[in-house]
């Protein structure tokens, strides 16, 4: 076909100006499905980050603030829950397991997280993933630490490393306790979850730090202390009683008078609601229990907005590589008039003007398209390191989704309509033109 | 072949006297003729309306039997690549074509003209580059220009591919616009005589413009515009 040649020629030699409008529509095209790509994955990073879980109990305050505080580690919640009442809730029937966390410690910047080790074996993130060991093992002793992949890589730890573990939230705390260092027994994959900038203490290790029974420092008491005394009491002649069965275990729970939180899962989907109306209702405490599901999507509805800005805000960089396209190609034709008069003084009819600058707008398009995909892989590939590590966001790079394609069919068809305007005009190009240009 | 009468041409309408007023004009085929007369004297506005590129004002227009003047402009179109060659003054040629595929394209928009040149040709792939290089050897332009880039030749070579590409797929009336205006005398004497070799061949009625007189005497047939022009 001649005019496929033509246009195939004519590109080359206009290649400078030629590149350029296809590196605006390539750049386009990459950052259209980088943001696209960053926004969904955000999105599914966002509640992947915890999943498995049908109950978050706390105490009672709002649904987004007790999953921000028990999953994200975001702000935190001035009460907690009393163990007791962790111990009656989760002895109901159909409760298949559950995890108790202590927060509102810190490392270095990185929350401190006092579990047990139903947490190594119950937590669950993305598509009901485990927790997974990249080195080591769960702890098993009370000075034993596990951290996340991302406080390991950060602070530069490594299996066997002894760190100082402080109380309160923040970078400096005054409660130092340089006599009770934790050894470094495990070091966990990466989840792409705030479990990735946690450090996974024992229970027991909770009050250590807080100077409990191992600590004789009478001034670190709290105020809820007192508050729970009565509890307290309580709490000893319960713990008692399974020390004897579960020696080490309890070495690890120790004797705790409130824990953050708890998440649990149930044998059946069934017992989630009924057992939630009853934490909703429990008389001795105020508590909350939520579904962690149904929250995550309320917070990111919450978050729509965010969502929508990106979006508009790549359909802009679209829009105004576009009309660059169209500049260029309207700019390009006055330049070209002696060129498509030359043709049309050969023999070359309106249409053929008309196809010829269709087809050429519609080859820059397709070349800026792929060389686009091309950048947008590089990018993705170069960047989805410093998402995971910075932003928590896991990209994948896998083949482009039906969405992605139809996103470069959709500027691709904007690019062949855009096209248009220009060959409308070189078809009403007339042929006098041609036949009396000026040398 | 070329047959004019009453004709008239004004560029608007609201023009007093036309730019053109020819009573009757009539090339026969086979002919070579010069056509020459001053700066002004209406030689573009004849070309313009012997290659149907504009339309009489008024009276009659008509190459090889066909009356321009009520086709339509697309049968105009079809009709000017099929059947007139035209070598223009600056030889409008695409600088990022090679010589060959400069010439090539002077038939890739007529099926008329691409279908003579593959009836006398066994093999379809190359017939038109073979006779682009037959011309252009024809012409005088010698092999190793070929392929070159159009820009990178000299004013004389250009004007020979121009020639070959008026000449592919032998229409039956060759336009010459002023094409020798930037040659010396002996070269434009050359050159002309290569026309006629060519238009010999290709058994072609050729139409030769200048306003340069000393090249009357080479062809059998020169039309002086001035004395055709009607006096209003």
């Amino acid at each position: 076909m001649i005019l496929a040649k033509l246009a195939y020629k004519s590109l080359l030699n206009r290649r400078a100006s030629v590149l350029l409008t296809l590196f605006t529509i390539a750049i386009s095209v990459m950052l259209l499905l980088s943001i696209e790509r960053v926004r969904i994955d955000a999105k599914s990073s966002f509640s992947n980050t915890i999943s498995g879980t049908d109950l978050i109990v706390g105490a009672r305050t709002g649904d987004i603030q007790l999953l921000l505080s028990s999953v994200f580690r975001i702000g935190h919640t001035n009460n907690g829950v009393s163990w007791k009442s962790y111990q009656y809730i989760t002895s109901q029937r159909g409760v298949k397991w559950s995890i108790p966390i202590s927060l509102g410690d810190s490392h270095k910047g990185q929350a401190v997280l006092g579990t047990t080790l139903d947490y190594f074996s119950h937590y669950r993130f993305a598509k009901k993933q485990n927790l997974t060991f990249n080195k080591g093992h769960p702890f098993a002793a009370i000075n034993e630490v596990v951290l996340g992949s991302e406080v390991a890589n950060k602070l530069g730890y490594k299996l066997n490393d002894s760190i100082v573990i402080s109380h309160g939230m923040g970078n400096t705390s005054f409660h130092h306790h340089d006599d009770n260092p934790f050894k470094v027994v495990g070091i966990l994959n990466p989840t792409g979850t705030p479990v990735d900038k946690t450090l996974h203490i024992p229970l027991a290790a909770i009050d250590l730090i807080h100077g409990g029974k191992a600590s004789l420092e009478h001034e670190h008491e709290h105020e809820h202390e007192h508050e729970h005394e009565h509890e307290h009491e309580h709490e000893h002649e319960h713990e008692h009683e399974h020390e004897h069965e579960h020696d080490e275990h309890n070495n690890l729970v120790g004797h705790p008078k409130q824990i953050t939180a708890f998440l649990m899962g149930f044998n059946s989907p069934l017992y989630t609601l009924q057992i939630r109306r009853n934490i909703n209702q429990y008389k001795p405490e105020a508590l909350l229990g939520i579904m962690p599901t149904v929250t995550l999507k309320e917070l990111w509805e919450m978050l729509a907005i965010v969502e929508k800005i990106l979006l508009l805000f790549s359909a802009v960089v679209v829009l105004v590589s576009l009309l660059g396209m169209l500049t260029t190609l309207l700019a390009n034709l006055s330049q070209r008039r002696r060129e498509l008069a030359i043709l049309r003084s050969v023999g070359a009819r309106p249409w053929h003007l008309f196809t010829l600058i269709s087809i050429e707008s519609l080859l820059t398009t397709l070349l800026g398209c792929l060389v686009g995909s091309a950048l947008y892989y590089l990018v993705i590939f170069s960047a989805s390191g410093y998402l995971q590590s910075h932003a928590g966001i896991s990209v994948n790079i896998t083949m482009l989704s039906y969405y992605e394609l139809g996103l470069i069919g959709v500027i691709m068809a904007a690019g062949f309509v855009i096209g248009l305007i220009p060959a409308t005009r070189a078809y009403f190009y007339s042929l006098s033109d041609g036949m009396s240009i000026k040398a | 072949m070329i047959n004019l009468k009453n004709v008239t041409f004004k560029w608007h309408k609201s023009d007093s006297s036309p730019t053109l007023n020819i009573k009757e004009l009539v090339i026969e085929k086979g002919e070579h003729i010069f056509l020459h007369g001053p700066s002004g004297s209406g030689k573009s506005t004849l070309l313009a309306i012997l290659a149907g590129i504009n339309t009489a004002t008024s009276g009659e227009v008509s190459i090889l039997d066909q009356n321009l003047t009520t086709l339509s402009n697309t049968t105009r179109d079809v009709f000017r690549a099929d059947h007139i060659g035209y070598i223009f003054q600056n030889f409008n040629l695409l600088p990022y074509l090679t010589p060959i595929e400069n010439i090539t394209l002077g038939c890739e928009f007529s099926k008329s003209r691409k279908q003579k040149i593959l009836k006398k040709s066994s093999n379809k792939n190359s017939a038109l580059q073979k006779e682009a290089i037959r011309l252009l050897n024809a012409l005088g332009l010698t092999a190793q220009y070929h392929h070159k880039d159009v820009a990178t030749l000299s004013i004389g070579q250009q004007q020979r591919v121009a020639a070959a590409r008026a000449f592919i797929g032998s229409p039956e009336l060759i336009i010459a616009d002023e094409p020798t205006s930037a040659l010396d005398t002996n070269n434009r004497e050359s050159f002309i005589k290569l026309l006629f070799e060519q238009a010999k061949l290709s058994n072609s009625t050729l139409v030769f413009v200048s306003h340069d007189e000393t090249l009357k005497p080479l062809f059998n047939r020169s039309i002086d515009l001035i004395n055709l022009q009607e006096q209003v």
